[in-house]
């Protein structure tokens, strides 16, 4: 497969800013469009251009975990939030929310369904690259093989 | 090999394990002396408080009797099957299944809720499949565990049901509060279907004519097993059912019929099988099946003396069966061989077995001073008691025993006693661990034969008023006197001797009438699970084919079907669609969706496809937008993005579309005609919606309460990881399976090709 010069050029600027954006989306969930489901999808995204132009490989080397790890920390830390108010004597998954700091009156809070968020991307984010970055490897094995 | 366990360890933890039964049989001894004084022990927390269930457990006289026999056995399985598996690679695994069976066991018979006695019914079924299978490697094993699991959870699954019409009927799921109400029950309407289901409970488990077939196939379980789970405890699961609902729902003429008739056929019909068997364990079978058709004919009776007889019947086989299943696992273990032709002189090679054998077998047979002659006499002084049918009970008992007595003969007398050829006489004996349990188990059926009025008075009268309020109790005596079971029971002997002595003709005529009427229940299960699985391989065919088209017209065309239907016929009082005419950008947006959707159509490049479909995808994520929904706009762009790149990466690789790939025109125009209709009805369906007034009850509760309540102002995400959290975690479960398995298939694709 012959590489594009363009693409492998843009994709180093892109995949960093898709990233950043990703996080920064996963952020402002709770209270602007966005979330752990959304943030997850443009990491994939930017991912997935990675692996076209880079090959799976390099993926695999820059998150050096297998994706399959990443689906089941996202488990965790879904199940530990939840787990949290039921240790605090509430119904499994109740939000619990601890105020952080105050910031011009306003207050700065944080809560364990940030954390369930949290597990989902990953959740989401590990499906996507397990499924993107077994069908590049498949893909290039096959071309080899040809 | 660090991280396994020596074989040594495991044998010493497989010996520990005994202590389990052992600890739990002191804890229920220790309840004896406050059951005998009439109390009762009761114990629930709440499980599903929502449905009204709780894990209520209580112990009376009839769940302390069950209770004794399961940890009693139980400890003397244990010690024997340490010595049975040594050196097995699955020791460590067979032990955990059989006190796993166990804690069902005690479960099942100490459960006050319906539906927790469901669950451990169910956990019993499921612990003896494994353990009938445990010998996987067999197929007949396998085939006997799966013969098991079907038969036995079928009947399960027909108890939840008859438990569920219970509750409808009585209002509550606890058995004891079941008791008061049971004139109202057997007056309700709903009285003869949970009768039937119980029923179908009932016999399945304890292998009632016509489910009787599993149990000989069962024996493809390790002996122990037989010991434990087809003689002592689990097959008495039915008998306990029987037992435990004898006062809500017994005393009909429906129940006194279908009992007498069913476990008076089942208990002959076993008995006649077992006399023609030469396998020591599938003789050992059958009359199982016999002594679970005489308790269930006894529970159809009504009166103390047939109660009595059931539950002292009920102490008088677990003793003796159990004790024969370990004497025929140890001449199994020693001599290699169960056949009795092929057996001889064991008594003199194996004294200690031989003793208990002697013993278990003369109480099978009912000989005076073995506790099996009390229970029998018990027996007749039961079914002369009855008003519904005491001669053909008395009858079919006495036969049943009778045959029962040369069986008895056939397990000892060839086998232990003759010494034809002394094939046997340098067979070993089994060490102390094996027939230490066999020997115990046999001595204590002489000792309840020489002091049955203790026996009577410490386990069986308990048992017997936790199910009926006698008058007057059973006397239990070494003798009664001279008076009619008496004389019933002197002809038994000799029926049984009669037999013995012509057990071959007797099985040549059993054999021709078993050809004649063709009465084989087992041939029509075959029967019915052959044509199960061809069901399945039809649909298989039709349904799953392989092919993509096929798959996605049946789901369209059913949704189409199903809409349709349920629009058409809900169109009464239809007042009509309101369609305004949009505004510019999205008529404009109209456009470009359509113009994609025909250029997927028309195009026959692959990737011209994939992007034109994308470019749909943007299309309504662009209406969302416009409808002032950015989160969902977001996350539809986003997935189409991905999806475009996924779909990509796997049909960048197909042949392009124009190749290989000719439809007929017929075909091509049904599937156009069938996407368009669908595609109308579901428009029309939307503007219908829209015609009627939005419900915004929901709308305001979020708005009102997203943040208050969850610190959050996007209330979609603020439904996702907060109010409806629950929910999400369901779905990330899927996305992870999905991931996972779509992984493992990739996979799977490499390493096969």
């Amino acid at each position: 497969m012959t590489r594009s010069v363009i693409l492998a050029t843009a994709t180093r600027f892109l995949v960093s800013m898709i990233l950043v954006f990703s996080v920064y989306l996963l952020l402002r969930g709770h209270n602007s469009p966005g979330g752990g489901f959304s943030g997850a999808l443009v990491a994939g995204t930017g991912f997935s251009l990675y692996a076209i132009s880079e090959g799976a490989q390099s993926v695999r080397r820059a998150i050096r975990i297998d994706p399959l790890w990443l689906v089941g920390f996202g488990m965790l830390a879904a199940l530990v939030s939840g787990l949290a108010a039921a240790a605090a004597g509430k119904t499994f998954l109740t939000g619990l929310w601890w105020t952080i700091a105050e910031f011009n009156g306003r207050e700065i809070v944080l809560g364990t369904p940030f954390f369930f968020d949290v597990g989902v991307y990953a959740i989401v984010l590990g499906a996507i690259l397990t499924l993107v970055l077994a069908l590049e490897e498949d893909l290039a094995a096959d071309i080899k093989e040809d | 090999m660090s991280t396994h366990l020596s074989n040594h360890q495991i044998h010493l933890a497989a010996r520990l394990s005994a202590l389990l039964p052992l600890a739990l049989f002191a804890a229920a001894l220790a309840l004896v002396p406050g059951i005998m004084a009439g109390s009762s022990y009761r114990a629930a927390v709440a499980w599903v408080p929502a449905l009204g269930v709780d894990l209520s457990l209580m112990i009376d006289g009839l769940s302390l009797l069950f209770v004794l026999i399961i940890t009693g056995i139980g400890f003397f399985v244990t010690l024997y099957s340490v010595d049975y598996l040594h050196g097995h690679a699955r020791t460590g695994r067979f032990f955990f299944f059989l006190h796993a069976f166990m804690l069902s066991m005690l479960g099942l018979v100490t459960a006050d809720n319906v539906i927790a006695l469901f669950v451990f019914w169910e956990l019993t079924t499921i612990f003896s499949y494994l353990l009938i299978g445990f010998d996987h490697e067999h197929e007949n094993s396998r085939k006997s565990a799966r013969q098991a699991l079907l038969v036995t959870g079928a009947g399960g699954l027909a108890l939840l049901a008859g438990f569920l019409l219970l509750q409808i009927a009585s209002g509550t799921y606890e058995i004891s509060q079941m008791v008061p109400a049971a004139s109202d029950l057997q007056a309700h309407g709903f009285y003869i279907p949970i009768l039937v289901l119980l029923l179908a409970g009932a016999f399945t488990k304890s292998a009632q004519f016509p489910f009787h077939f599993w149990l000989p196939n069962a024996m493809a379980a390790p002996s122990p097993v037989s010991a434990f789970l087809h003689s002592a405890t689990m097959v008495k699961g039915g008998i306990y059912l029987l037992a435990r609902f004898h006062p809500i729902m017994g005393g009909t003429a429906a129940w006194e019929a279908t009992l007498v008739l069913v476990g008076g056929f089942t208990a002959v019909l076993g008995a006649f099988t077992a006399l023609g068997q030469t396998d020591l364990k599938k003789i050992l079978a059958y009359t199982t099946v016999a002594g679970l058709g005489i308790m269930t004919m006894l529970l159809g009776g009504q009166s103390t003396p047939s109660m009595t007889a059931v539950l002292t019947f009920l102490l008088v086989h677990a003793l003796y069966k159990s004790a024969l299943f370990l004497v025929a696992g140890i001449i199994d273990h020693q001599a290699g061989t169960r056949e009795i032709g092929r057996l001889d002189g064991l008594a003199r090679s194996m004294p200690f077995t031989g003793f208990a054998a002697f013993a278990a077998c003369l109480s099978m047979a009912g000989f005076p001073l073995f506790f099996g002659f009390i229970g029998k006499e018990i027996m007749y002084k039961g079914v002369l008691a009855e008003t519904m049918m005491p001669g053909l009970a008395a009858a079919a008992a006495v036969l049943a025993n009778g045959l029962m007595t040369a069986v008895a003969g056939v397990f000892l007398i060839r086998p232990f006693l003759s010494d034809r050829a002394g094939i046997h006489l340098e067979t070993r004996e089994a060490g102390i661990r094996m027939w230490s349990g066999p020997m115990i188990l046999g001595m204590m059926t002489i000792f309840f034969g020489v002091v049955p009025e203790f026996v009577g008075r410490v386990l069986i009268n308990p048992a017997v008023k936790a199910i009926h309020e006698p008058s007057k109790y059973v006397e239990f005596a070494i003798f009664h006197g001279i008076n009619d079971p008496l004389a019933l029971s002197v002809l038994t002997l000799a029926i049984g001797a009669a037999l013995y002595v012509n057990r071959q003709r007797v099985n040549r005529v059993v054999c021709a009438v078993y050809r004649a009427v063709s009465l084989d229940a087992s041939q029509l299960y075959e029967h019915v699970i052959n044509a199960v699985a061809a069901a399945g391989k039809a649909q298989n065919r039709i349904l799953q084919n392989g092919s993509l088209h096929r798959y996605f017209f049946i789901v369209v065309a059913a949704f189409f079907t199903v809409a349709a239907l349920s629009y058409v016929r809900g169109m009464q009082g239809f007042t009509g669609i309101s369609i305004t005419v949009p505004p510019v950008e999205q008529a404009l947006l109209l456009i470009v969706i359509l113009a994609a959707v025909a250029a997927v159509v028309i195009t026959r490049s692959v990737l011209l496809a994939i992007c034109s479909l994308g470019v749909v995808g943007a299309g309504i994520a662009i209406v969302f937008l416009t409808f002032g929904a950015p989160d969902l706009a977001l996350t539809q762009l986003l997935v189409e993005t991905l999806t475009v790149i996924i779909v990509s990466i796997i049909l960048l690789r197909l042949p392009s579309l124009g190749s290989g790939h000719r439809r007929g025109r017929g075909r091509k125009f049904f599937d156009g005609a069938l996407a368009a209709a669908t595609g109308i009805l579901v428009t029309t369906l939307m503007l219908t919606v829209l015609s009627s007034p939005l419900d915004r009850s929901l709308t305001d509760f979020f708005e009102k309460n997203s943040y208050l309540a969850a610190h959050g102002k996007n209330i979609v995400n603020v439904i996702l990881v907060d109010f409806r959290s629950f929910d999400t975690l369901g779905e990330i479960i899927v996305v992870a399976a999905a991931g996972i398995a779509g992984y493992a298939l990739i996979r799977k694709r490499r390493h096969s090709s």
